[in-house]
């Protein structure tokens, strides 16, 4: 089969297993349970729900903070997790899009799939918490205020008229 | 009564394969004998002179319920809705006990999805109906059967079969072993199209709950016990290539399991349309964690040295060709210096109607107008990744692509798997937008699970996505009108190219409106990969066309929209001798009439400012009147309303939902999408430098409006997109005074 693998080194990866690892054991309260995870901590919490904690709901689109795709509520704030690393979380609470409501009933969602707002849906989560955490804040954002408040999230696929009108239909029925 | 054949020779395109275990299964694939009408964008052209083909199956249970596996891959086009409610119609069901899932590339006998060229649903269209009806006829029969009476005398609706004489009834689910056991028709009555019932009516996208909840539905997603997250590093620049890795640093790093390089193509291999790759060599860090290997990506030395000037052999579907790939590292400046004197030399002439050369001295004005357009990188949300399992001479992968029948094949040549081995899963793929038709990194993953003994999750960064593309080309238009003394266009010349494609579709509008036509292409090799881009080629074509007819219009005194319904009338009236044109002149005048009409043309306010488009591409047809007013000396677009000819709409929310992002996505790309190369390094490599559209620059309203007809649905995909960059070019004109012939709108846009 395929040997076309040029290496310049044993591939035993064993020999190369980190002897110094700098890692430490985290609580994390994640969706109101506390989870406990062995990281590096500079790792990003959006790896540590990726990676480590399988909560994949939560996007990885650009890595700096740009795109949106990865944001996170702490303590209810709409937080880009790609650049929070995990050491400065402390004692705050995380909630992804996993935990945002029990069956996918929080008025954002439900307005989501009223409007029918998603096409490839990638960059939806994101969109999703960011507008959740804006109307727990702000219950009845202006036009402007919504515009403000999602300019962070990138969507290749064009649903951002959609997503105003049904963070106005949340923004009514919550 | 329309009837349609299920067998064509010996070929069968319906299968029974029901099981033991009760219910009716039938497998459905067919070819799709469609010629290559016209018009068909670069892929699909290439791609309709092999016969289609599309699989799926549909499942009666006995409890009624119908699960129906939706053959094409899903990357937001709704296809995974609208494909399943053609075969709920047909097959007379509500729709609200209809099942749907992703059907995974079977490597049997039943092969063929791909997404591209907007033509899932007008190849899947006949085939579709084809199942749902050839399963309708077999539960009759069975009917029949059972209750002793005519199989034409039993109707059926939202499920149910009934026999008016007898009084006797029953549910699908009933029936549905006994269907089971009919011979699968030879011939199937489609319904009338007035009888649809579900095809017309707006559903919810069947994803939308699993989206919104979080649920892992992305290639990127995939996750198997002992996985391990494996990343590239690339040469920095187009025209070079690795010579060597210097991992010292990194084999130490913590979670750091390997580091190799991996060659995707083996140098004898003949690569077919769709295995380009930009560094056929790359080196590859696998670890335990993402975050891990991206610190070794970062540590990571390698060497590189310049690539040699090379001619292969590509094959095109059976025909082959000669790329040719120079050396060097390319800029951006020389790109269009480049591109400038190469069009004062000629083109190829691809079309030639009456005598130009003669039209253009005799003209009583001449108009000669250059369009340019850089490269631009794909950006899909989901950065290209895949997951590959490769053990025991098996190959399991899962992921998003959209071409998985030709990458099947690739993987098999590459790793001598043979194809029955091979399992390819399709995810719900974070856009495409035809960056995942060229899915080199699904045989990377598999190399490197192979080389692992383990299963991997190959994942590239944004940087990796934006700076290792296969990208749209840069292009350079001249156009040049004749118009005679009482302001007709007489003759239109289009001299245009790319590096390294030419995007020239010779036999688009106007040619066929005008009586002396010349159009000549050229190419300009380069190193810097290309391919397929949202509504390839047009994407430039539409923008340069449409902005010059907006002027020659306005040169000629005439109503943007008049002008170019009189050279359609003149299509339309008096068709020109021994020509062919892609497109319907009628349908063509139809979608401006509609957009004149919607957009109450010439009634706007004082401070708002119009511009108006339209093109034809993907079969289907695109007219768009998108208003502006200044705010702050800035132009932002109030409404875009649209008129889209594309046939029968299957799912009008949806259908509108797509007509929305290709205008917004096309709004984006105009205004600021560019990838620029110096010393063959793209000068962007993340969104904090590749500006994207975002909320506050999309428009504050859309209105998509459907042509009403009866014709079988045509691509949605793409043909908004297009238009959409010459309407926002002429109402910034109209505000501004300001014409645009360069892309990025916002970087020569002094205001
Ligand atoms: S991934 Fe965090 S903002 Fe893009
Ligand atoms: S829905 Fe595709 S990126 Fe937003």
């Amino acid at each position: 089969m395929c040997l076309n693998f040029v290496s310049l080194f044993p591939s035993n990866s064993d020999i190369f297993m980190p002897s110094i690892t700098i890692m430490a054991k985290l609580n994390l309260k994640i969706n109101g349970e506390v989870k406990e995870v062995d990281v590096d901590p500079s790792t990003p919490v959006l790896w540590v729900l990726r990676d480590h904690l399988n909560l994949v709901g939560t996007k990885y689109g650009c890595g700096i903070a740009q795109c949106g795709a990865c944001t996170v509520h702490l303590d209810g704030t709409a937080t880009r997790s790609c650049m929070l690393t995990v050491s400065m979380v402390g004692n705050s609470e995380i909630t992804t899009i996993e935990g945002l409501s029990e069956n996918g009933d929080h008025p954002v969602q439900k307005a989501w799939l009223d409007v029918d707002v998603p096409q490839c849906g990638y960059c939806q989560a994101g969109q999703i918490m960011t507008a959740a955490a804006l109307l727990d804040k702000n219950p009845n954002p202006s036009d402007e205020e919504i515009e403000m408040a999602m300019n962070g999230n990138i969507c290749r696929c064009g649903t951002y008229l959609r997503i105003k009108k049904a963070v106005k239909i949340a923004s009514e029925n919550s | 009564m329309t009837s349609i054949k299920t067998k064509i020779g010996r070929r069968a395109f319906i299968k029974n394969t029901s099981l033991a275990s009760g219910g009716l299964v039938l497998g459905f694939s067919w070819l799709n004998s469609c010629k290559p009408k016209v018009g068909l964008d670069m892929a699909a052209k290439e791609l309709s002179k092999e016969w289609f083909e599309l699989n799926g199956y549909l499942k009666i249970g006995e409890n009624g319920l119908v699960t129906i596996l939706s053959p094409n891959p899903e990357a937001g086009q709704n296809v995974k809705t609208s494909m399943p409610m053609i075969i709920a119609d047909e097959l007379d069901v509500d729709w609200k006990d209809v099942m749907v899932e992703q059907a995974p590339l079977d490597t049997g006998a039943f092969t063929r999805q791909f997404i591209g060229g907007s033509q899932a649903l007008r190849q899947g269209w006949t085939g579709l109906r084809m199942a749902g009806a050839s399963a309708r006829q077999m539960l009759k029969e069975a009917a029949a059967q059972v209750w002793k009476v005519p199989a034409d005398e039993i109707k059926t609706s939202g499920g149910m079969l009934s026999h008016e004489g007898s009084g006797k009834s029953a549910t699908y689910g009933e029936m549905a072993s006994m269907a089971a056991t009919m011979q699968v028709p030879e011939e199937v009555q489609l319904k009338e199209k007035n009888e649809f019932t579900i095809i017309g009516t707006s559903q919810k996208n069947v994803d939308g709950m699993n989206i919104v909840t979080g649920k892992p539905l992305f290639g990127i997603d995939t996750h198997q016990e002992g996985m391990l997250i494996a990343m590239i590093v690339h040469p920095p620049a187009f025209g070079l290539q690795l010579k060597s890795i210097d991992d010292s640093e990194v084999r130490s790093m913590p979670g750091i399991r390997d580091v190799f390089k991996v060659k995707v193509f083996n140098d004898d291999y003949v690569k077919t349309f769709f295995d380009t790759r930009t560094y056929n060599e790359v080196a590859v860090i696998v670890g335990d964690s993402t975050w891990q290997v991206m610190q070794a990506k970062k540590a990571l030395k390698i060497e590189c040295e310049p690539i040699q000037s090379s001619t292969e052999t590509r094959d095109r579907f059976g025909t082959t060709w000669e790329q040719h790939t120079p050396k060097g590292l390319e800029n951006t400046e020389d790109h269009y210096a480049q591109m400038r004197s190469r069009t004062e030399k000629g083109g190829e002439v691809r079309r030639k109607d009456g005598n130009p050369e003669q039209a253009f001295a005799k003209a009583a004005k001449v108009i000669e107008r250059t369009y340019t357009a850089p490269f631009l990188a794909h950006n899909c949300m989901e950065p290209m990744n895949f997951f590959a399992n490769v053990k025991d001479g098996k190959a399991e992968l899962i992921g998003p692509l959209q071409k998985p029948e030709f990458t099947e094949q690739t993987l098999s040549a590459r790793t001598g798997i043979p194809l029955e081995n091979i399992d390819i899963k399709m995810t719900r793929l974070g856009g495409g937008y035809g960056r995942r038709s060229y899915a080199h990194w699904l045989v990377e993953a598999a190399l490197i699970s192979q080389r692992m003994e383990a299963p991997i999750k190959l994942i590239y960064t944004r940087e990796d996505d934006m700076t290792d593309g296969i990208y749209r080309p840069t292009y350079h238009a001249k156009l040049r009108a004749a118009l005679d003394a009482d302001n007709n266009l007489i003759a239109y010349h289009v001299n245009v190219g790319g590096v390294p494609e030419c995007p020239l579709y010779e036999n688009r509008f106007p040619a066929g409106a005008v009586d002396h036509y010349l159009a000549e292409g050229w190419t300009i090799d380069s190193n810097i990969t290309v391919g397929s881009f949202r509504a390839p080629s047009s994407n430039f074509m539409a923008c340069a066309e449409q902005s010059f007819l907006d002027e020659v219009a306005e040169v000629a005194g005439k109503d943007p929209i008049d002008f170019r319904l009189e050279l359609l009338d003149r299509a339309i009236n008096k068709p020109m001798e021994g020509v062919t044109n892609d497109y319907d002149p009628a349908r063509y005048a139809g979608v401006l009439k509609l957009v004149k009409e919607k957009s109450e043309w010439g009634n706007q306010d004082a401070k708002t400012s119009r511009g108006v488009a339209a093109y034809f591409c993907h079969n289907s047809y695109a007219a768009q009147v998108l208003d502006i007013v200044m705010e702050d000396g800035k132009p932002k677009v109030q409404k875009v309303t649209c008129a889209v000819d594309c046939g029968i709409v299957v799912n009008p929310d949806a259908a509108t939902n797509l007509a929305e992002g290709g205008i917004v996505d096309g709004i984006g790309n105009a205004l600021f999408g560019e990838l620029t190369f110096k010393e063959g390094m793209p000068t962007k490599k993340n969104f904090d430098t590749y500006q994207m559209i975002r909320m506050q620059e999309a428009p504050k309203e859309i209105e998509v409006h459907f042509v009403k007809n009866n014709i079988d649905p045509t691509g949605l995909g793409e043909p908004t997109f297009p238009p959409i960059f010459p309407a926002l070019a002429n109402a910034i004109y109209q505000a501004t005074g300001k014409r645009l012939y360069e892309q990025p709108f916002l970087k020569n846009w002094a205001i």
